[in-house]
């Protein structure tokens, strides 16, 4: 009865009709319903999704660009018409300024290698907070040791909230770039991304969200938001994977020099001298991965005909009725509590390893992620080895956290 | 599948009361072992005496069944020669990996044919529910690894710099 009760807090949003879109959902694992609370590690395709593929590969697949011939054409009209819908969807100023790439870690990696490399020099600092995945350490790290510069690191405080005064109190003179995440992996916190931007943009340093666990859980308005770049990915946005963004502010990749060298990101090549292409293409070399891309933009309309309102109070139900849940199972601490937060808990079970909780919960058909979550200084500052993390999407039920719950007195009782 | 082969009583038990648990001073060999996939740590450390696994133990965090192998581990290895060992972590390699006899072809080491072959497997029987998790076999075997890396640091006659081993 509690279910009812929370189902009524969001009378409009039709979790059913929206899990018939994923045929994965109808599946069973170990004989039991599959309760998918995997989704910050890649969410599932809708039927939209899926079909938008299959129809590509069936019908239109060539080359893309450059070809005179109807195939390529056509693949061509796809694959930029899913730049414009991407475009759209984070209110870019102009398609230039939407790049495709593998994925966040790449988009990431981009703007290090090149926009950081040709800008920093030893002694200028990058500022990143503690909760950041690995994705958004290593790169910088990287670049760090290349030019000299410094990485700096902003606490995070017991609850794993990045307050904005410690961040801009480490915004100095020397800082030229600050890259965050928009909300955090691991623990699920909502970062202030919108202040902490403004704060960096009225010092002059240059800004990067981290966007892969935003953009399928909340609107991302980039000019909104200020920033001067935003990557995400498509397979955590019911999209493929092997594909994702790079939103960058156009004044800023005009100056910026390509990353890799190839087909595509060139208009002429002389041994002598190499004129490179205009933007977007100028950072997109080689052969794309053109059926995600295609893909990607049909995760888009399938985002955008959402009622994103009643999904987002939706997700903010299964929140709220996990964390009450899960609170009441002795034992069982929850590691994040931010009061911003998005659909995920992270936790430790005493006497119980999460390795051991995922294995247990799998055979109950329950999918969650147990491990560092790519983020270890989290795991370091929370002082734990690892947690299990069940992090939810829009066709997530209360009865699918009833099972969890379940799952885990169960490996409770092996383990008592 | 069944939850019940995997955590046997045995492997609940030695994860409850992990046996040879602690430091050791002073270490002969020692060696850390990591599984990057979980983060399970732990650090073996053993003295050699007369040829033969003197001591042995090891600390860290891991699983359950990261922490009952290797708790059966320095159990069933101790009294044992470096020869001896590694021939046990043959068969319980097989043990982890195979379908059918432990010990037969294929094992992790050659040593096959050496004395000590048809050593009994003993409480580490208890493991062979793992198989059937193909995703919790490092969690078993990680501690063998580190086990071999540590014989073959004493055998060199140097406990110093240990290296860390992955399961990767």
């Amino acid at each position: 009865m509690k279910n009812v009760a929370l189902a009524q807090d969001t009378p409009r949003f039709d979790v059913e009709a929206v899990r018939r879109q994923f045929p994965i959902l109808a599946r069973s694992v170990h004989g039991k319903p599959l309760s998918y609370l995997d989704n910050a590690a890649s969410s599932q395709r809708p039927s939209m999704v899926i079909g938008a593929v299959d129809e590509y590969e069936r019908q239109h697949h060539a080359n893309i660009h450059r070809g005179v011939h109807t195939l390529s054409q056509e693949a061509t009209a796809l694959y930029e018409g899913a730049r414009d819908r991407l475009a759209r969807f984070i209110n870019a100023r102009s398609r230039a300024e939407v790049i495709f790439v593998r994925g966040t870690t790449e988009g990431i990696n981009l703007v290090a290698q090149s926009f950081a490399r040709s800008t920093l020099k030893a002694g200028d600092e990058v500022l990143i907070t503690h909760l950041e995945h690995h994705s958004n350490i290593v790169p910088w790290q990287m670049v760090c040791e290349q030019t000299g510069a410094k990485l700096v690191v902003a606490p995070i405080d017991s609850r794993g909230v990045v307050q904005y005064e410690t961040v801009t109190a480490l915004m100095t003179a020397r800082t030229k770039i600050f890259a965050c995440a928009h909300v955090s992996n691991a623990l699920g916190t909502v970062l202030p991304v919108r202040r902490l931007v403004a704060a960096a943009k009225s010092r002059g340093i240059v800004t990067l969200l981290d966007g892969a666990q935003a953009v399928a859980h909340m609107p991302v308005d980039v000019q909104e938001l200020g920033c001067d770049f935003y990557a995400f990915s498509s397979h955590k946005m019911f999209g493929p994977t092997g594909v994702g963004i790079l939103y960058g502010r156009e004044q800023l990749l005009e100056r910026m020099p390509p990353w890799q060298g190839g087909g595509e990101m060139i208009l002429a090549v002389r041994f002598d001298k190499t004129t490179y292409n205009g933007l977007p293409n100028k950072f997109e070399a080689g052969t794309p991965n053109i059926s995600g891309g295609i893909g990607l933009g049909a995760a888009v309309d399938f985002i955008m005909d959402l009622d994103r309102a009643a999904a987002h109070a939706h997700e903010s139900a299964l929140l709220d009725y996990a964390t009450r849940t899960l609170s009441a199972i002795p034992g069982l601490a929850i590691i994040g509590t931010s009061p911003e937060k998005a659909s995920l808990v992270s936790f430790t079970v005493e006497g119980v390893h999460p390795h051991d909780l995922g294995t247990i919960l799998d055979e109950d058909g329950v999918a969650v992620r147990t491990g560092h979550h790519c983020a270890m200084p989290v795991m370091d500052y929370f002082k734990v080895p690892a947690t299990a993390r069940a992090s939810f999407a829009i066709y997530n039920t209360f009865e699918e956290i009833d099972r969890l719950a379940a799952g885990i007195e169960r490996a409770r009782k092996i383990f008592s | 599948m069944d939850l019940n082969d995997l955590y046997r009583d045995v492997i609940l038990d030695h994860n409850r009361r992990p046996r040879n648990f602690g430091g050791l001073e002073p270490a002969d060999a020692s060696a850390e072992g990591f599984n990057a996939m979980c983060g399970d740590r732990l650090t073996l450390r053993l003295q050699m005496a007369d040829g033969k696994i003197g001591e042995i133990r090891f600390e860290g965090q891991g699983c359950a069944i990261s922490t009952a192998s290797a708790s059966l581990m320095t159990e069933a290895v101790k009294g044992k020669t470096t020869a001896q060992a590694l021939l046990l972590f043959d068969r319980v390699h097989a043990l982890l990996t195979e379908d059918a006899g432990a010990g037969l072809p294929g094992a992790a080491h050659a040593g096959a044919g050496l004395p000590g072959a048809d050593e009994e497997l003993g409480k580490l029987a208890a493991l062979s529910g793992v198989k059937q998790y193909p995703a919790r076999v490092k969690c078993a075997s990680l501690c063998w690894h580190t086990l071999a890396s540590a014989l073959q640091l004493a055998a060199a006659g140097t406990a110093a710099a240990p290296p860390i081993v992955s399961t990767e």
